[in-house]
């Protein structure tokens, strides 16, 4: 059994059960003592951060709190100042994005990141690349998941933003990951989108962990079964979803005293 | 009717596009030298020979600039490795063609390979200045290295190169303009080849959103730094036949002002074509060499003059020229099964950086 010890100055320690962490430390990933700064100021100060197979794990938190930090410690984007980290027993603090990639950590990017010169079916071969020999699914599989089957030969560019973040999510899928790291899936995305988001994260493998950071607290509430909340770099509570979107706390961090009822929404 | 033939000629450069440019490019450039070299002009033949190994060097910078997407002034550096060891080798009395191609291309391969090391760290105007830097230290290392080099002064008589042992040496110009030829068409075809099909999706790839393509497990740096290698090959060749063809060597050949010659044929043949590079190269050197005769000590001003026009000209260079012509079509591929059965990809023409 293991627990967490170490509590940082502002932040609180963990209530995830022994049983997750224990699952988190044997197939899952474990963040130990994460420290990220920009000179004086420290955008991230975490003691620990757990995510076990089949995970359904929401960060959420104002502007600024950490949340993409964390997310790009987590698949290697940024080198971690100081902390571990640990996926599948084994430590990758200071492997590169490329090797997490492979090893099976997927990711989407806060802003849909796409190849431009590339078609959309393209840039999902491109996602799928080390997997193209024995795939679970064609690319072209993965675009008919996505919705994107229709716009397989346009070029990547030309795709409005909705369109982006669908192939976004396409590519992530492609590389077949076991922990997907989705930043703001649903920022700038129709009703009908979010719908067919929903679905799509909603269908995913029981086996897949997700940590999805988001602001909306509608995607977070269908999709989340853990949720964390960044303040200033430091957690202010976890726990599971329900019990955290109905903490007074939470409300008055994003809506301001007074707010918990939206909150609850 | 100047609207259908308009329209018809548009059609015709599009088609031309679509069936493979380079290859078609390529065609050319193989009937050119034939054109040149049934030419009774001696003269000529020597002229268009040494303007191959130029040629062989906008290729190389080509390759990492168009295709690795890293603007470059340092091919020279492989180039004059290419250049010196085929020199050297010479020399000593080693003659044979295939020996000097081999060696001047692993030559060229592993210093650049060396300089990749440090250089692929580093992206955009920080690369093209280190580039810079290196460029101006292969000219200042080849005027030091007396005992490689001979210094400023160079190295002069250096033997004709023979294709095989018990031939006679190529002296006479037609034939050296014909194997400079077959070496800098083979070269080319080879990168070509190369950085074709997967090959070349995958650089565009890493070329336009390294951090996706990080995030999906490719090793870009390795990825960028086997280019930069491969080209350091190719400038390597490109160095052996400027001995092949000039049978001397000064610093100044391996200096700033090759390097940015050959940076300025790329701009205008367009970074995205190698055969266009070369064009690119052969254009540079008959303003400077053949057009500039009339206008005796203005060939700096030409050169800028052509710069400056093929820059507002002519963004993505000559190659680009079709597909700026060409009708606006969507922006579709014309069927996408082609690409699940694994046809390569075709990406857009980029200018250059």
């Amino acid at each position: 059994m293991r627990t967490v010890h170490r509590i940082d100055a502002d932040g609180v320690p963990s209530q995830r059960p022994h049983g997750d962490v224990d699952r988190a430390h044997g197939n899952g990933l474990v963040a130990t003592g994460l420290r990220h700064a920009y000179g004086y100021l420290t955008v991230l100060d975490l003691d620990t951060f757990t995510v076990a197979p089949g995970d359904r794990h929401a960060v959420i938190g104002p502007n600024g709190a950490g949340k993409s930090t964390l997310l790009n410690l987590l698949a290697g984007a940024t080198r971690a100042q100081s902390g571990a980290i640990t996926y599948n027993g084994q430590t990758i603090t200071r492997r590169q994005a490329a090797w997490r990639a492979r090893a099976g950590i997927g990711r989407t990017f806060q802003h849909p990141s796409v190849y431009p010169d590339l078609t959309v079916l393209d840039c999902v071969r491109m996602g799928g690349w080390h997997h193209r020999r024995h795939p679970e699914r064609t690319p072209l599989e993965v675009l008919d998941l996505v919705g994107l089957i229709d716009h397989a030969d346009v070029l990547s560019a030309t795709l409005p933003h909705g369109h982006r973040r669908m192939l976004d999510l396409a590519v992530a899928l492609a590389g077949q990951p076991r922990l997907l790291l989705l930043d703001e899936p649903a920022a700038g995305l129709t009703d009908a989108e979010t719908t067919r988001l929903l679905d799509i994260l909603d269908g995913l493998p029981s086996w897949m962990a997700v940590v999805l950071v988001e602001h909306h607290m509608d995607v977070v509430a269908a999709l989340a079964t853990w949720i964390t909340v960044l303040h200033h770099g430091r957690r202010l509570t976890d726990g599971p979803a329900d019990r955290v979107r109905a903490d007074p706390a939470v409300a008055a961090l994003y809506l301001g005293p007074g707010g918990d009822d939206a909150a609850g929404q | 009717m100047s609207r259908q033939a308009g329209r018809g000629v548009a059609e015709a450069l599009t088609t031309w596009h679509r069936s493979g440019s380079t290859w078609v490019a390529l065609g050319v450039a193989a009937a050119a030298v034939g054109v040149v070299a049934l030419s009774a002009d001696a003269y000529l033949h020597a002229t268009a020979a040494r303007m191959l190994p130029l040629a062989l060097l906008a290729v190389s910078v080509a390759v990492v600039t168009g295709h690795a997407g890293l603007p470059t002034l340092g091919q020279v550096a492989p180039y004059a490795a290419g250049a010196y060891t085929t020199a050297r080798l010479a020399l000593a009395g080693v003659e044979q063609a295939a020996v000097h191609l081999l060696t001047a291309a692993v030559a060229g391969a592993v210093l650049a390979g060396l300089l990749g090391v440090v250089l692929i760290r580093y992206r955009g105007t920080v690369f093209l200045m280190l580039s810079l830097g290196v460029a101006e230290l292969t000219a200042i290392t080849a005027a030091q290295w007396r005992q490689v080099s001979g210094g400023t002064d160079g190295l002069a008589g250096i033997p004709a190169v023979r294709l095989a042992p018990g031939l006679p040496p190529l002296v006479a110009d037609r034939a050296v303009l014909l194997y400079a030829a077959a070496v800098a068409l083979c070269a080319t075809v080879g990168a070509v080849i190369l950085l074709g099909g997967e090959r070349r999706m995958l650089l565009s790839a890493v070329r336009g959103n390294e951090a996706r393509a990080r995030a999906s497990g490719h090793r870009v740096t390795a990825y960028l730094w086997a280019v930069h290698t491969g080209a350091g090959a190719i400038a390597g060749i490109g160095g052996a036949l400027l001995i092949h063809t000039h049978r001397w060597i000064t610093p100044a050949d391996v200096g700033f002002a090759t390097a940015a010659l050959a940076l300025l044929a790329v701009v205008i043949g367009g970074a995205a074509s190698l055969p266009g590079a070369a064009a690119g190269a052969i254009a540079v050197l008959a303003v400077r060499d053949v057009i500039a005769v009339w206008l005796p000590g203005h060939a700096p001003l030409l050169l800028g003059a052509l710069f400056v026009a093929a820059v507002y000209l002519l963004p993505g260079g000559l190659t680009a020229l079709s597909a700026r012509l060409r009708p606006p079509t969507p922006s579709r591929r014309p069927n996408h099964v082609a690409h699940a059965s694994g046809s390569p990809a075709r990406p857009t023409a980029r200018s250059t950086p």
